[in-house]
């Protein structure tokens, strides 16, 4: 790939039942593409859980994709109410999910420490009404 | 381990998507975010969750199928899903643990 591939999706913020479709439609295409299982398990696990992150706090948001020879770089970017404390978000079990959405299974608090641990790097731009964009990177091994 | 031959001695209930051959292992737990850095590919996963995100965790993390515990049905959103998707869903009265114990018991046994 000369130029690295790149894939844009709406994530919508209302729609549980398409909630993960973006994770999905990427792990397809890294299949598509010959990468390892190990690269699609990481890069699909760590988006779906950003995309989730994204529904249930946020509003939904837009998730772009960029895919290389090299590495797999995801951006999650939403207009929802920001990360007041993100060292706290950041630790497992930390969760301010609402009891509808734990009825469903989400709100563990291990979102965000499974996005950091299946990628290589991860940084996190939020500030408080103005929104929260994460960006993730998943390096290929030769 | 042969998945069949399990449903066969648990009575387990097919709910939805393609029969599996085989399983490497189990993983039993409710909270999706746990599951997904636990739940290896292969393996069977046994959950008292219904909903259609069941089914979004069972297809990336490449579960081999889903067993719905304590009696617990799929949603007919997910059951719809778990279709397109290509994931197989059982269910069953058993609990959890009974669930575990009874595929212990069956693979040390080597009937499964
Ligand atoms: N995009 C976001 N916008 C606003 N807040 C967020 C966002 N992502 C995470 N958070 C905050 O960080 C907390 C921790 O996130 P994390 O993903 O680790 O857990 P969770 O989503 O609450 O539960 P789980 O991911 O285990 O289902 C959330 O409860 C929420 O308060
Ligand atoms: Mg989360």
């Amino acid at each position: 790939m000369a130029e690295p591939l790149h894939l844009h999706f709406a994530v919508d913020g209302q729609d549980f039942s398409s909630a993960g479709q973006a994770s999905v439609t990427v792990k397809k295409r890294l299949r598509q593409l010959g990468f390892s299982p190990e690269v699609m398990r990481r890069v699909s696990i760590a988006m779906y859980e950003g995309e989730i992150n994204m529904v249930i706090h946020a509003h939904g948001g837009e998730a772009d994709v960029y895919i290389s020879d090299t590495e797999i770089v995801i951006v999650l970017s939403d207009r929802g109410p920001g990360i007041k404390d993100v060292a706290l978000a950041m630790q497992a079990g930390y969760s301010t999910a609402r009891e509808e959405i734990r009825a469903l299974g989400f709100g563990a608090g291990m979102g965000l420490p499974n996005m950091k641990k299946y990628t290589d790097e991860m940084q996190i731009d939020t500030k408080i009404g103005v929104g929260t964009t994460v960006l993730m990177k998943v390096r290929v091994k030769p | 381990m042969n998945f069949s031959a399990l449903a066969a001695r648990l009575s387990l209930e097919h709910a939805a998507g393609p029969v599996p051959a085989s399983f490497d292992g189990v993983y039993a737990g409710d909270l999706l975010s746990r599951v997904m850095s636990r739940l290896e590919k292969d393996q069977l996963w046994i959950t008292i969750m219904n909903n259609v995100n069941v089914v979004a965790v069972a297809s990336l993390s490449e579960a081999a199928a889903v067993i719905l515990a304590e009696d617990v049905s799929l949603l007919p959103e997910a059951a719809a899903a778990a279709e397109e998707k290509g994931i197989a869903v059982f269910r069953t009265e058993m609990t959890a643990y009974e669930i575990c114990r009874e595929i212990s018991r069956l693979a040390d046994g080597g009937a499964i």
